[in-house]
């Protein structure tokens, strides 16, 4: 039998506000344990939650960016079950009316362009941490997190193999840095999934019964867990089993996954409107503000990159696969006064390479658009060859120099004066006798060898052009 | 003194009669002696004296807020920062808020000196003040019967003179219906004109703080203090609070009253129908008019409330878990078990009752049966009143269908107790203000009339109130013992 997945995703991610959804406490990751819990996270008596606009704002903004309906009117709702990290006994979530509606997101895999249905994205409170080790037996609980504002982003059961869910993350992924509505930190938890799992015949219409898995937080685990759980699923319907409706945790370490919950033992969650809250009215006012401020989306750029400075699709796509990438692109251009190519050229091989080796973000990069521009001005006027150029970046990379600063003091500046070059040229060919005799008698191959032995002569300065035009003069058959 | 409203202590004390501490020595040593009402859970002697001290300072300077040096007390659901809100409940014994609601810092703010935190029903659950974890609160009319509730111990407090103004909150009648049971003047404001910031939350859409007092003209000093926006609460309305004592003279010719014909059905007691009778005949006198007006919905008031209200308070209580604060079963053996024994040791009965009521109409299954119907019918109900202020500036009726009735009376029938609400309860379903005012007694307890107006008309109110209270002195009686 042949079997078809399919796939539908629910994306968390973290937006990037600077106090949480419903008090003025700090989102800040990484603090001591309940520092950042005020008594509206806490959940203390009494006390109510006032909606942080700037959530709302990046909310819309999201639906914008996914061409979706942003709802004029939502409401927030309590999802009320118990759970020690859970302060109020209930999470404000949305249910019936979310901000954001049907959308879409146009994913590339296998060079084919796909479109994955969005069915609703909403904004909702974190919870807090439980914290089982280190307590000998019992648990501890950090409410720093309780309250942080998410977009959880659902998609449609759109997606057919692990790879289109992953190539769906991504854009998300992409999408939200984009927006700056989330910092995209998946070791942090900024940006997790669930993902609903289920196998049919193929060309069976009705979907089989599918499995939610679990809070995974990388794009390689989503895939093996993806991949696994169809594997699992296959096995049990073609021993003539049947898949069970339930929660699913997979576990990296034995690559495997492990019911959590069934259907049957899931909660009533008893979700109804918080009276604690006004329902959302988005303004027309908002709406185009955000509309105003919404930046090129990747998509869009990609397009332009290839259009406007012609490069191939594969350069464009990586490109502007991030806004600070692509900005960094556009302003080296414009700062070294060089080509589109030799830009995208230096970024994608000699800084990615660099960064990536140091596991680097375009941002942290040591050496900034200004100084790359200062080193690609050099190489267009000749000082230097594209060769030395990758001995002064280096170099670069673990100073504050500039290039100038570098190729001065290492003396690095290209020999273009003919006399000296034809000088070197001269006592090789007299030390080579030999090689000449073989030259001259039509092997050609022997030019480079001279070409070689001229260079390190000159210990790489020699300007190559020159030396290729002098040898080839003084070695006129 | 005892006796003096706080519109007369204001002037004692700027005219230097006594002083802030005399005032607040002497109300303390009257709780003190009437300890036997139970009205009080907390009494806090030391912070008065040093709060009074302060005024006395303030007063001294000369630009000192209205209210300053005025003793009063808190409801015991407001959250007041460094003393004990329990709440009326076990769970909350040894709770100690971090912070101050809004309405006591307003008060605060305002100079008034707070002497303790009063009793009521637990978690505001409760129409007798008999579910309160520090026992029942006993009427100063009639040893015997029940002061009213929730805001038993307010109600009572301020019958006994043991204060002259206090706090209460109204959720489905438990600053009207205590203040009819105990002779006293109670004002429920709109939903939405005082925050519920620092209120501990019996059913969010309906809760509303309000003023306890002898009169029209002190509930009218209170609410000028609570009144207002307050960016902590959402729900709270951003709207120009008036000078509520402004208009309390104009004159009421004129004066459209309603009279709800389902207020007056076979279900009231005769007794409380002429007394209510009178009431408006006196209005007459006063140049008002009287026409009939109809609810059609009325009857759905209790049903879609005792939906509303439990659903609500099933979510709002789940943060009482034993795990941050507040009552922990000792020894749990595992989480369902602090759970279960933490909670089933912390709350009373009525508590629990209504948890699992709204529990279950929340539940998979009954959501639309229940809570949806009750809210279309909450809208139903809205539409009456609004038809009927259409018609005319206030409506009248009874507050309770009866006077006090007795302690442990109605404590084995739930559905008795709830009835007791029958006329107050769709005022907050609709979300408008109304009032109870003394309108006489029936066999020696006291009878409340109820007026209700329209939306932010609390000043409408008052003044109706206050020229009432010009022609009658109902509200000037004090219980035998209490004089």
């Amino acid at each position: 039998m042949q079997w078809e997945t399919v796939i539908g995703l629910e994306i968390h991610a973290q937006l990037a506000t600077k106090t949480k959804i419903f008090s003025a406490a700090s989102t800040a990751y990484g603090a001591e344990p309940n520092t950042q819990a005020c008594a509206v996270d806490l959940g203390l008596p009494g006390v109510l939650p006032v909606l942080n606009q700037e959530a709302v704002r990046m909310a819309v903004k999201f639906g914008m960016a996914i061409e979706a309906e942003v709802a004029d009117y939502s409401v927030f709702a309590r999802k009320n079950y118990f759970y020690p990290d859970l302060p109020k006994g209930y999470q404000i979530s949305q249910m019936d009316h979310p901000i954001v509606g049907i959308g879409h997101m146009d994913i590339e895999v296998d060079d084919q362009t796909k479109r994955v249905g969005v069915t609703r994205a909403h904004l909702e409170e974190d919870a807090g941490k439980s914290l089982h080790e280190d307590f000998h037996g019992l648990t501890g609980v950090d409410l720093n997190r309780a309250g942080t504002p998410l977009l959880e982003i659902v998609s449609e059961p759109d997606m057919r193999s692990a790879k289109e869910a992953v190539a769906y993350m991504r854009k998300i992924h992409e999408l939200v840095q984009y927006l700056d509505i989330c910092d995209g930190n998946m070791q942090e938890g900024s940006f997790r999934c669930d993902a609903n799992v289920s196998i049919r015949p193929v060309g069976q219409e009705e979907y089989g019964t599918r499995t939610e898995l679990k809070n995974i937080n990388s794009f390689k685990f989503v895939e093996k867990a993806i991949n696994i759980e169809v594997e699992r699923q296959i096995e049990i319907i073609e021993a003539g089993g049947r898949i069970t409706q339930e929660t699913r945790l997979y576990d990296a370490d034995k690559n495997e996954t492990r019911s959590m919950r069934s259907k049957e033992e899931a909660n009533d969650y008893r979700y109804f409107p918080d009276p604690d809250l006004l329902p959302v009215y988005i303004s027309d006012e908002l709406r185009a503000q955000v509309k105003a401020d919404l930046p090129e989306l990747p998509h869009l750029k990609r397009q332009r990159f290839i259009e406007q400075y012609k490069l191939d699709s594969e350069t464009a796509t990586q490109l502007s696969s991030s806004r600070q990438l692509a900005d960094y692109f556009e302003a080296l251009i414009k700062e070294s006064g060089c080509g589109a190519k030799i830009c995208s050229n230096w970024i994608t091989v000699e800084l990615s390479g660099a960064l990536n080796k140091q596991n680097l973000d375009i941002s942290q990069s040591p050496v900034s658009h200004d100084r790359l521009a200062g080193l690609l001005k050099r190489i267009s006027d000749n000082t230097i060859s594209g060769k030395i150029a990758k001995q002064v970046f280096e170099l670069m990379w673990n100073s504050e120099d500039s290039a100038d600063a570098i190729i001065d003091a290492q003396g690095l500046k290209q020999i273009t004066d003919s006399g000296a070059i034809e000088a070197i040229i001269d006592k090789i060919i007299a030390d080579n006798p030999g090689q000449v005799e073989q030259y001259l008698s039509g092997k050609d191959k022997v030019f480079g060898f001279f070409v070689g032995q001229t260079m390190k002569a000159s210990q790489g300065k020699a300007n190559p052009g020159e030396v290729n035009k002098i040898l080839k003069e003084k070695l006129k058959r | 003194m005892h006796t003096k409203t706080i519109t007369q202590l204001v002037k004692g004390l700027r005219a230097g009669d006594y002083s802030s501490q005399e005032l607040t020595q002497s109300y303390l040593a009257r709780i003190k002696q009437h300890q036997a009402l139970n009205s009080f859970i907390t009494v806090t002697d030391e912070q008065a004296m040093a709060a009074a001290k302060q005024a006395d300072a303030r007063l001294a300077s000369g630009n000192a807020p209205l209210l300053t040096g005025i003793p009063i007390a808190h409801k015991d659901i407001f959250c007041t920062q460094g003393v004990r809100t329990s709440c009326g409940s076990k769970m909350l014994d040894n709770f100690i808020a971090p912070y101050n609601a809004t309405v006591v810092d307003k008060f605060n703010a305002a100079g008034t000196v707070t002497l303790g935190k009063l009793n009521m029903d637990e978690f505001a659950m409760g129409s007798s003040n008999e579910t309160s974890f520090y026992g029942a609160v006993h009427n100063p009319w009639a040893n015997n019967t029940v002061p009213g509730g929730s805001s038993g111990g307010s109600a009572a407090a301020v019958a006994a003179r043991l204060i002259p103004a206090a706090t209460g909150t109204d959720t489905g009648g438990s600053i009207r219906q205590p203040a009819a049971l105990c002779g006293i003047t109670g004002l429920k404001p709109t939903y939405g004109r005082v925050s519920r910031y620092g209120m501990i939350a019996y059913a969010s859409s309906l809760d509303q703080g309000g003023p306890m007092t002898q009169t029209a003209e002190d509930a009218a000093l209170m609410l000028q203090v609570m009144a207002g926006f307050d960016t902590k609460d959402s729900t709270s309305v951003e709207r120009e609070v008036p000078d509520y004592s402004a208009g309390l003279n104009n004159s009421l010719k004129g004066l459209k009253i309603g009279l709800p014909k389902e207020f007056f059905d076979e279900g009231l007691n005769s007794d409380m129908a002429a007394a209510i009778e009178t009431a408006v005949n006196e209005y007459k006198k006063l140049g008002a008019e009287v026409v009939e007006v109809s609810m059609p919905n009325l009857k759905l008031a209790i049903p879609a409330y005792y939906v509303i209200a439990p659903a609500e308070c099933s979510a709002n209580l789940s943060r009482m878990d034993g795990v941050r604060f507040g009552h922990r079963c000792t020894e749990p053996a595992d989480l369902n078990d602090l759970y279960i024994r933490s909670r089933g040791e912390g709350f009373g009965t009525e508590v629990k009752r209504r948890i699992l009521v709204g529990t279950y109409a929340l539940s998979e299954g009954y959501y639309d049966a229940y809570y949806i119907k009750a809210q279309k019918i909450r809208r139903l109900i809205s539409d009456d009143f609004n038809k009927a202020l259409e018609q005319v500036d206030v409506i009248m009726g009874p507050v309770s269908p009866t006077p006090a009735f007795g302690l442990g009376e109605k404590t084995s029938d739930p559905i008795e107790m709830y009835l007791a609400d029958i006329y107050t309860i769709a005022i907050n379903l609709a979300g408008l203000p109304a009032m109870s005012i003394p309108a006489g007694f029936i066999n020696e307890k006291p009878v409340g009339l109820q007026i209700i107006g329209n939306y932010f008309a609390e000043a409408k109110l008052l003044n109706v109130a206050h020229q009432y209270q010009q022609v009658t002195d109902w509200h000037q009686q004090t219980p035998q013992g209490f004089e």
